[in-house]
């Protein structure tokens, strides 16, 4: 299996997901450069987190056109497997392969601190080993995180079990504190239809290693590799 | 020729940066604001011979493409001659 982290001018956590797939998971792992088009060696790629093209315009709005995205349009297509982390969420989110948008926090702030995401479902290649209503605690930095959709998505959303990951307090509990941005129902991490691209906000892969204050991102990523282990 | 491109939050779509601004406005001392949106705006020029019709419908399609996300805003296009 191999792994594949693609790369826009501004993009920052691509490093922390280049050390996690190499170091924690064990996997052969590439850098692509948003220039290139063939993906035709990977079987998963993770958009990483950062500020590509500056968030010139609206967050992600710019990294859509790179040359990269049609091919990881048709990569998700073929049904292989793409993770959105943050800026990476609101790249899927503008290129379309997720519903809805990611809009201004509800309170203004860059919000860069740790917070509790409660697992939905364990039906998605990237949560198979997590059991569901287990809380995962993973930092976010974002300013631009509170999801926004319309009614009809929403109920698509809560009726196929695409919420992956809901903000909540340490205890498991959903309520308007524990939300940290505002997001619509909650809403940390959503997959789309057919289950092999994931967006989320909080980084899973700054949270790898206790001597980063939480190693709980590791079991999405063991998730992933073990999807693809079965699969090859 | 130039076009000028309006995006805004459509109606319904939180706008906290707008409530804020709302908020330093009233601290200066204006009462009577129901509402502020906070948009974009974009001049774009276009070479003079472009084809009026033409050049709407192009910027209509750059504005619904690229300069607005459509879940979230609305957007409208002037051409000035």
């Amino acid at each position: 299996m191999k792994f594949g982290i693609v790369v826009f001018p501004g993009s920052n956590c691509d490093h922390d997901a280049y050390h996690v797939i190499s170091k924690q998971v064990g996997q052969p792992v590439d850098f692509i450069w948003h220039r290139d088009t063939n993906l035709n060696s990977f079987d998963a790629l993770i958009i990483p987190g950062g500020f590509s093209y500056g968030d010139y315009l609206r967050a992600g709005a710019l990294a859509r056109f790179s040359p990269v995205m049609d091919s990881v349009k048709k990569f998700a297509a073929s049904g292989r497997f793409v993770l959105g982390i943050c800026n990476g969420f609101q790249i899927l989110c503008e290129a379309g392969l997720l519903p809805g948008a990611l809009i201004r926090n509800r309170d203004l702030h860059f919000i860069c601190e740790h917070v509790y995401v409660r697992v939905e479902t364990s039906d998605t290649p990237y949560t198979n080993e997590i059991a569901p209503g287990t809380v995962l605690r993973l930092p976010i930095a974002h300013a631009d995180g509170n999801y926004v959709c319309d009614d009809a998505t929403l109920d698509e959303l809560q009726r196929d079990q695409r919420i992956v990951f809901r903000y909540c307090d340490e205890n498991g509990n959903v309520s308007a504190a524990a939300n940290p941005n505002g997001s619509r129902d909650h809403i940390a991490g959503i997959c789309n239809a057919a289950r092999n691209v994931l967006g989320l906000m909080p980084h899973p892969e700054r949270a790898c290693e206790e001597l980063l204050g939480s190693s709980d991102g590791r079991d999405i990523f063991r998730s992933l590799a073990a999807t693809l282990a079965a699969v090859a | 020729m130039k076009a000028k491109v309006f995006v805004s939050l459509k109606p319904g779509v939180l706008d906290p940066q707008g409530k804020a601004i709302q908020h330093s406005v009233e601290l200066l001392g204006f009462t009577g604001i129901a509402d502020v949106r906070q948009g974009k705006y974009f001049e774009i020029a276009l070479q003079d011979s472009a084809d009026q019709e033409e050049a709407r419908e192009a910027v209509a399609r750059m504005a619904r493409e690229v300069l607005s996300n459509p879940i979230i805003e609305d957007y409208r296009v002037e051409i000035e001659g």
